[in-house]
């Protein structure tokens, strides 16, 4: 619009430039982002009537909920000690397969039909959330805490052997080599030149997962694969909410002081 | 006795990094062998333990040919041929004496392997050859615990422990400071002496192979075209070698402080 | 050097020296204590353990093939279900950044504030998204609002905290160089702030979005909206073909948002 021998007399302005540069893309971009919104919220079901009766439920549920009652205490120690358990046989089972899992799935070490088979397992116990897994383990097993070990078996083989598969294709391949020129079999190799690399960040994941697998087993339980998700359903389902609230404070107790002591063991072992 | 017959080596579809190379190795004759990065030194070392595949030709130890071998007959082979790697290649969590062991891999059995039940005579054999090399006292520290020198000293000990017929050296040296690496290169020069072992060195110092090796092979461009004495290798070799690519290390004149007093502890 | 192992015969060599293998074995033995008291501790009938590859590939074999019967109502769920997803992240941005701010040691107000911000992202961290999900299908009844809040107030914790860490390693000097032009505490925010953990938000949310949707996969079982309504259902009716559907289709899902996410982090990042 300005002629270009006229900046002069014109005021200078300045306006600063767009984070996207081609203007079509940017205002696209919004107008997209808007109609999702718009379909997002059109599209989904919301049962308005029932919802206009939240608040006076949250009230009733709040006032039930205080203040929490620990009068059956025996219950809880019983669905905290069996937390305890499906986590800490569910790490051990987990973290020991997951090695195998974690050699078939590295590409530098496996040959190309082992590690298809491998990356698969990875990849489908990954995709599932443990809850689901654990609603297929209690069909077929049945209610119980079996059906919660199995559950975060698997959710630990796909989390510790995807990042160890990721560590063993960044191990220092020199080892490796060396010890195939001293004539070395493929087992003897892996305790030799791979195993002891990936060691530490082995320990430091399995601290991580007994973590993350003590708060997941307060889910499991939920549908079914025992330990507290079980008593806190219950509480819930009978309307008890001074029990679950009192089962839902320790909860938050416990990961926090579990997220504590593993974080303290792996700077220790570092 | 190493004799390698037009050997060839090519990656994918690219110009041959080895074009046909002859060498014949006998004895306990210390070779060294000299080129610019990339001449294919170190493609043809890791030919002869087969840890690069040759495209075509032939080596042969001792009369067996290696090319061809597979699977377990390969790793017979491979325990007979010792390597030295430039950056050590330790196992670097285990101890010495782990690493040392190591070099038994071929021999012992999965059980032995995995629970460190080596034979008494390895064992015996292990703190023989470190003693010689002057790193015993260190048998039960961690490899990574060691400074350069002492590295190379187990990577050489672990080579000899394969109770090799040839030692191969890529680079043994280039990872060390000077002094050092004139102690390694002292070293291999008397082990092949005193075990009477042929040694392939790939080195990328002119003044070294010089003065610690009995015979000369010049590579570029992946094909031999020096092979001769110390004595023969003049400026026109080494022109010949590295010219229009690189100066090498060190002038060809200066000669490195003479170090005979052999250096175990 | 023959001669030389004729004195060093008989030396023995240990992998680790006693020290070394008593704190080996206590580490151990306390492990096998653990392990062995869950073993015998635990509610569980050990024939069933025995018998469970056997039940596990019967289900399999129930599941086999799976059928292609309801596919539309299994991808307007999942559609239904990456909604959930992408409402509650969008939704969680607006909570969690006021939460980050007062929760980030250079940028809160005050230490009220500050041990406000951090209880909220406490509390919001450790509760599960599906206890998240209960509490709020038995406050607002079954359906996809439940499902959005629970996410919502489980990504707050997350997104708040990284959020708070990044604010917290920005760079002091721009800050400082903003306040001695005079500029006022929220102008500071705009200009030396928001530039610097830009691409810390972008990396955060889009990290979060991924794990949204998995989680939102499971809501529908406690009523909360989205595929796991359908899941429970099929499993309820016994009907194991659906079911195997389903969980390709969940499979599928969670691939195309890790594509979705890695393309966008190469994009955006």
């Amino acid at each position: 619009m300005t002629p270009p021998d006229a900046p002069s007399t014109a005021p200078r302005t300045w306006k600063k430039p767009p984070f996207i540069a081609n203007p079509l893309l940017r205002y696209g971009l919004i107008i997209i982002a808007v109609i999702y919104l718009v379909w997002a919220f059109g599209s989904l079901p919301f049962n308005w009537a029932r919802i206009s009766e939240g608040v006076p439920r949250a009230a009733r549920i709040f006032s039930g909920g205080f203040p929490p009652n620990l009068e059956r205490y025996e219950l809880l120690l019983t669905g905290f000690k069996e937390s305890f358990q499906i986590a800490i046989l569910a790490t051990l089972l987990g973290v020991f397969l997951s090695i195998p899992f974690a050699v078939m799935a590295a590409r530098n070490i496996a040959p190309m039909p082992i590690y298809v088979i491998g990356r698969a397992v990875i990849i489908v116990s990954r995709s599932f959330h443990p809850v689901i897994v654990a609603i297929l383990f209690v069909a077929a097993v049945g209610f119980g805490p079996l059906a919660g070990i199995l559950t975060l078996t698997l959710y630990s083989i796909g989390f510790v052997g995807k990042l160890l598969a990721e560590e063993i294709e960044e191990i220092n391949w020199g080892q490796v080599e060396a010890m195939k020129a001293a004539g070395a079999g493929y087992v003897a190799i892996l305790f030799y030149a791979v195993f002891p690399q990936i060691l530490p960040r082995q320990v430091g994941l399995s601290m991580y997962q007994l973590d993350s697998n003590l708060r997941a087993s307060a889910v499991v339980g939920i549908v079914g694969a025992g330990g507290i998700g079980g008593t806190l359903m219950n509480a819930f389902g009978r309307y008890d909410y001074d029990f679950a609230f009192a089962i839902l404070l320790i909860i938050i107790a416990v990961i926090l002081l579990s997220e504590g002591v593993s974080g303290w063991v792996r700077k220790k072992i570092w | 006795m190493l004799e390698i017959t037009n050997l060839v080596k090519r990656y994918g579809h690219d110009e041959a990094v080895l074009k046909g190379l002859d060498l014949k190795v006998e004895g306990n004759s210390v070779v060294s062998i000299v080129g610019a990065s990339g001449a294919g030194k170190s493609t043809m070392l890791r030919c002869i333990n087969r840890l690069v595949e040759p495209t075509s030709g032939s080596i042969k130890l001792n009369g067996n040919e290696l090319v061809n071998l597979k699977g377990a007959d390969l790793r017979r082979a491979r325990r007979k041929i010792g390597m030295v790697f430039q950056g050590f290649n330790l196992l670097d969590r285990l101890t010495v004496m782990e690493n040392v062991l190591a070099g038994r891999l071929g021999y012992v059995n999965l059980y032995q392997a995995i629970s460190r039940r080596y034979p008494q005579a390895d064992i015996e054999r292990a703190f023989v050859l470190m003693e010689r090399v002057g790193i015993a006292h260190y048998a039960n520290k961690r490899a990574d615990e060691l400074s350069g020198g002492e590295r190379q000293r187990v990577g050489v000990v672990r080579a000899l422990m394969q109770e090799p017929e040839v030692l191969l050296a890529d680079e043994p040296t280039a990872s060390l400071d000077p002094r050092t690496s004139e102690q390694i290169m002292i070293l291999l020069q008397s082990l092949a002496s005193e075990l009477s072992l042929p040694v392939l060195i790939n080195i990328h110092n002119v003044a070294q192979a010089k003065t610690y090796t009995e015979r000369i092979v010049g590579l570029r461009h992946g094909k031999m075209i020096f092979d001769g004495l110390p004595a023969d290798f003049n400026k026109d070799a080494l022109d010949a070698i590295y010219g229009g690519i690189e100066a090498p290390d060190d002038a060809i004149t200066d000669t490195p402080v003479e170090e005979r007093s052999h250096d175990s502890a | 050097m023959v001669d030389h192992a004729q004195q060093l015969a008989d030396r023995v060599w240990q992998r680790y020296d006693r020290k070394q293998r008593l704190i080996r074995y206590a580490v151990l033995f306390a492990t096998l204590m653990v392990v062995v008291w869950a073993v015998r501790d635990i509610d569980i009938f050990w024939p069933w353990v025995w018998d469970a590859p056997n039940q596990i590939s019967a289900l399999g074999g129930r599941m086999w093939p799976p059928s292609a019967e309801g596919l539309n109502g299994i991808i307007a769920a999942l559609i239904e279900t990456v909604h959930i997803a992408t409402l509650a992240t969008f939704l969680t941005i607006f909570l969690a950044l006021p939460v980050a701010y007062i929760a980030a040691q250079n940028t809160t107000p005050n230490r009220a504030c500050l041990w406000l911000g951090r209880f909220i992202l406490v509390s919001s961290r450790s509760v599960n998204t599906i206890i998240w999900a209960l509490l709020f299908v038995a406050i607002f009844g079954p359906g996809v609002l439940a499902g959005i809040l629970a996410i919502v107030f489980r990504s707050i914790g997350f997104i708040g905290k990284l959020m708070g860490e990044a604010i917290e390693e920005i760079d002091r000097r721009p800050v400082e160089a903003m306040e001695a032009t005079g500029a006022s505490k929220a102008k500071v925010v705009a200009y030396a702030i928001v530039p610097q953990v830009m691409p810390a938000f972008f990396a955060i949310v889009i990290l979060r979005w991924d794990i949204n949707i998995r989680e939102s996969t499971v809501l529908g079982l406690v009523g909360a909206g989205g595929i796991g309504v359908i899941l429970q259902g099929a499993i309820d009716t016994f009907a194991w073909p659906t079911v195997a559907t389903i969980l390709m289709a969940i499979i599928v899902l969670v691939l195309i948002g890790e594509a979705i996410t890695s393309l966008l982090r190469s994009k955006v990042l």
